[in-house]
């Protein structure tokens, strides 16, 4: 049994009774309302096909989908929240499924059933709090349906409580009981009505991570777990120069390893070339186990071709970048403001400085990797993901088979970041299983992860203020010099230069009148991609630290001056991510109270520094303070704070680890980590040049707050990292009188105490 | 399997750790893991952590860096916290190893159960290592310090840290309670 309903102007809901009797309720979105009128069973296969979002077992066991790609940031515990909360069913009865990608074709095209469940942007939760909200409201519309026919009383007077609906003289039925009869009923030809937050009962609740048994225990399975009866294991030794190529290659000492079964190489993209596919040129080496394939790729014989990038090292980027920043032509203008000029020439006070900021790697615990069999007619993938339509994609484009026959599942990711969100490891699985005709099993090492990355990008940033007569911000500048983001992208995707790196209307935008903001473009041969609130990372520290920089020179408290910059409490357009306003009372907020609560301006005498940040990113307002001090060549964090306002947090509990998370990330990123160039090659090999924060070296804790809201939510995932590297950067100033512009913090600091 | 050069290049090139081992017929080794019997007839400097993940599909044990470095791929050898992906086979062959899958007796491991409490857990991948990690360090330190926890040197991308010292310290508790 079939049904439909309209659920809004782009979706609608699905509703369907499988053989065992179980309430179905999933959600597709299509590009436009279904003909109304047609009956449901005319509409073709796709809604009988629908896998399950939410059933209701006859049992009263409550088992919901989770559509998201679970790469740390906790959706697959706050978007199954979401569908609970308006089912109305005790959370404890609920076992969560990571579904599959749901691709369809539909009359209107590819479509979902599941709707979005890529993750990037930390758009999640802010999706599921319209769509996946309406698929658990509309599943316990129906079984209050169905309650008030077997009963004979209006809906009306039926309420329902932890999976049961209830009649006013305390008759109850369970909702398994239901599930059959409410499969049978029209669906609503409105949207229902959502719960009022005073009613939620697990939305706003500490929740934890309902897979944790699965984690602790060692079964819980990440992509690099998954294994296939016939499948090879494949490591590939990837071209270590940009744009090199494979010369030629002596395998004979690697065959005769035991169990390496065969060698093929991988054809990279060729200069210029967008990145649709593998990253690198490189020659595969398939075994029957992963120790076989590593040490049969340690015994290859390789010779390449260097590519047109060998002269490429991170010093001549460096003055490429302050080159252009000097001699300031040719930019691309990304907003202009009022006339700089002219305050200029009035200003009482002129503050400029430059900031730099390394190439990153993403680094996920999890190296890439990624399972792959390809057959005739189908193909399956299972690998930790963070665009699972991307790889789907990506699949279909290799091989030419029809998306719907890619099956594309994704587990539990090791962390994202980012990385994830390209799919050239998947790429390479394709042409490793294509040339082998067998399964494979892809594996990545750490070197190959840091070598081979979509890396953030490198650039420099120089800004500059000017102040009037009562020390206001009257002036602003900031002209940004470097690798932009966009580069070789796959589909012919077009964006302006500047995205990723430089926004029109970050902060102080629309907050200062005279404000010119100019891009300017560093060749580079470096692949480059989105790491952890790009944009965000990438500049908040140059913003944040010259803020301070400006406080200094005029000598203003830095607190005061970040307020009356952002002035009355109101919302400005923001054309950006995160968009379409901003919200200045809220980021003064979370900065008033993370100064209260590191205890800013309260006189010290034991020589620690305090410094302070914030910082808007995606929809979400962050503050961060660190109380810090320098001990011979250590550098003592005593205390983290991080106030965040994310609007309403679905799961408090996932929040509090998102921001604790995200300032160690912030902190380990800004203190120790960069990728570098030299002679056309990465110079970075393993954790040991690329070292991560370690327990010894993070703050015990990170005192988190989390300003209650009734905004509707935006996710969390990203909004812990941005103004960290500048509170750091500010608070070692205050330790020290030492003002770091360059990350990663402490080898310049060293250089320069 | 094709061209599989078999017993072809023994002699010479044995004995040089650098050069492959040759397919040949050896004294399998004998390993105890989780307190059962397995055979390995393979090659004896395989890290301990392909014959987990590959031979046995026990996949807890995490591969993050293959060099040592990241402890996700932490087991007990004789109790005591090692890392999977530099212990030749040969090495973990005279000795008892415990995997994460082999901790939960009739119910779950102290350590295993403040995990869950304090919701440590992020993206999960280096959890396991950091749980073997925990279980050693109260093996020998009941009662850990500051300092005593900071010694574990596992690495959390995702910054989990302050989650684990709250649950290395909830486990302690909880492992006294154990013993009253
Ligand atoms: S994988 Fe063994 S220590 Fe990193
Ligand atoms: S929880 Fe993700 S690496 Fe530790």
């Amino acid at each position: 049994m079939t049904a439909r309903v309209d659920a809004g102007r782009r979706r609608f809901l699905a509703i369907s009774l499988t053989a065992a009797g179980a309430l179905v309720v999933g959600i597709r979105r299509a590009n436009a309302a279904p003909t109304p009128g047609v009956p449901p069973e005319l509409l073709g296969d796709d809604l009988t096909d629908l896998g399950p979002f939410v059933r209701i077992e006859r049992d009263n066991r409550i088992v919901i989908g989770a559509r998201g790609c679970e790469i740390g940031q906790g959706v697959i515990t706050s978007l199954p929240m979401l569908v609970a909360e308006e089912l109305d069913v005790d959370w404890a009865q609920v076992r969560v499924v990571q579904l599959p990608y749901g691709y369809i074709d539909t009359d209107q095209g590819p479509s979902n059933r599941y709707g979005d469940q890529g993750a990037g942007g930390s758009t999640s939760v802010s999706d599921g709090w319209k769509d996946l909200r309406e698929a658990g409201a509309t599943a316990r519309w129906l079984l209050v349906q169905a309650a008030a026919k077997e009963w004979g009383l209006p809906a009306e007077q039926l309420r329902t409580e932890a999976g049961e609906v209830l009649a006013p003289d305390g008759r109850k039925l369970s909702y398994g009981a239901l599930a059959r009869s409410a499969a049978a009923i029209a669906p609503p030809d409105q949207p229902v009505a959502l719960k009022r937050p005073e009613q939620f009962r697990i939305i706003g609740k500490p929740t934890r991570v309902v897979d944790a048994r699965e984690i602790v225990t060692g079964r819980s399975r990440f992509g690099i777990d998954e294994y296939a009866a016939d499948a090879l294991v494949a490591v590939i030794l990837r071209c270590p120069y940009l744009d090199g190529a494979l010369e030629s290659f002596d395998d004979a000492e690697t065959r005769k390893v035991a169990g390496v079964v065969d060698v093929v190489a991988i054809a990279g993209p060729k200069p210029g070339e967008p990145f649709d596919g593998p990253l690198a040129s490189g020659v595969a080496v398939l075994a029957e186990h992963t120790w076989a394939a590593l040490r049969g790729r340690e015994l290859l014989k390789v010779q390449w071709k260097q590519g047109p990038w060998s002269g490429e090292s991170s010093g001549a980027l460096a003055a490429r970048a302050n080159e252009l920043l000097d001699r300031n032509e040719g930019g691309t203008g990304v907003r202009h403001d009022g006339d700089y000029a002219k305050a200029r020439k009035q200003a009482r006070n002129v503050v400029e400085a430059r900031y730099e900021v390394p190439f990153l790697a993403h680094a996920t615990m999890e190296p890439p990797g990624a399972l792959i069999e390809i057959k005739q007619d189908s193909a399956r993938l299972v690998a930790s993901l963070q665009s699972p339509g991307g790889a789907s994609e990506m699949i279909a484009r290799m091989t030419g088979l029809a998306r719907k026959d890619i099956e594309v599942r994704m587990t539990r990711a090791g962390g994202g970041f980012g990385r994830r969100l390209e799919n050239d490891f998947v790429a390479e699985a394709v042409l490793v299983a294509k040339a082998a005709g067998k399964p494979v099993k892809l594996m990545w090492t750490r070197e190959d992860d840091l070598q081979h990355d979509f890396y953030r990008p490198f650039g420099v940033h120089a800004l500059s203020a000017t102040l009037d007569r009562r020390k206001q911000v009257s002036g602003w500048t900031h002209r940004c010099a470097a690798t932009p983001r966009p580069y070789r992208e796959g589909g012919g995707r077009k964006r302006p230069i500047n995205t990723g790196c430089l926004e029109a209307d970050d902060f102080p935008a629309g907050l200062v009148a005279n404000l010119d903001k100019t891009f300017f473009a560093v060749e580079s041969g470096m692949p480059r991609g989105w790491w952890r609130a790009p944009l965000h990372t990438f500049h908040a520290f140059a913003v944040q630290s010259f803020i301070d920089e400006i406080a200094i020179a005029s000598k203003q408290d830095a607190v005061k001056l970040r307020l009356a910059m952002l002035g009355e409490p109101r919302k400005i357009p923001y054309s950006g991510h995160g968009g379409p306003q901003f919200d200045t009372g809220r980021l003064a907020e979370v900065l008033r109270r993370c100064a209260a609560k590191i205890g800013w301006g309260e006189r010290r005498d034991d020589g620690h520094g305090i410094g302070i940040a914030c910082h808007f990113t995606f929809g979400g307002y962050t503050a961060h303070a660190f109380e810090v001090s320098i001990e011979g060549r250590e550098l003592r964090i005593h205390r983290a704070v991080c106030v965040v306002d994310v609007g309403r947090a679905v799961n408090p509990l996932g929040v509090e680890a998102q921001m604790m998370g995200g300032t160690i990330d912030g902190l380990s990123t800004a203190l120790h980590l960069a990728i570098t160039v030299k002679e056309g090659q990465v110079q970075q090999h393993n954790f040991p040049d690329y070292p991560l924060l370690r327990m010894a070296q993070a703050p015990r804790g990170v005192e988190v707050e989390i300003v209650a809201s009734d905004a509707d939510p935006v996710g969390a995932g990203e909004m812990g990292v941005p103004s960290v590297a500048p509170a750091l950067a500010n608070a070692v100033y205050a330790a020290t009188t030492v003002r770091v512009r360059k990350l990663p913090l402490m080898p310049e600091l060293m250089r320069m105490l | 399997m094709p061209d599989q050069p078999a017993h072809a290049t023994e002699t010479a090139d044995s004995a040089d750790p650098a050069k492959p081992h040759p397919a040949r017929p050896r004294e399998p080794l004998q390993v105890t893991i989780n307190g059962k019997p397995y055979f390995h007839d393979g090659d004896p400097a395989m890290p301990l952590l392909w014959f987990l993940r590959d031979t046995l599909r026990l996949t807890g044990s995490k591969f993050g860096c293959g060099i040592g470095n990241c402890g996700a791929c932490t087991v007990l050898l004789d109790g005591k916290a090692m890392r999977a992906c530099v212990l030749p086979m040969s090495v973990a062959a005279t000795h008892q190893v415990t995997t994460i899958e082999g901790l939960e007796g009739d119910a779950l491991h102290p350590v295993q159960q403040a995990w869950i409490e304090e919701d440590v857990a992020q993206c999960g991948y280096c959890q396991a290592g950091q749980v073997m990690a925990a279980v050693d360090l109260l093996k020998r330190k009941p009662k850990p310090s500051d300092d005593d926890i900071a010694s574990i040197g596992n690495l959390c991308r995702c910054g989990t840290y302050p989650r684990i010292r709250k649950a290395i310290l909830r486990a302690a508790e909880l492992m006294q309670g154990e013993r009253k």
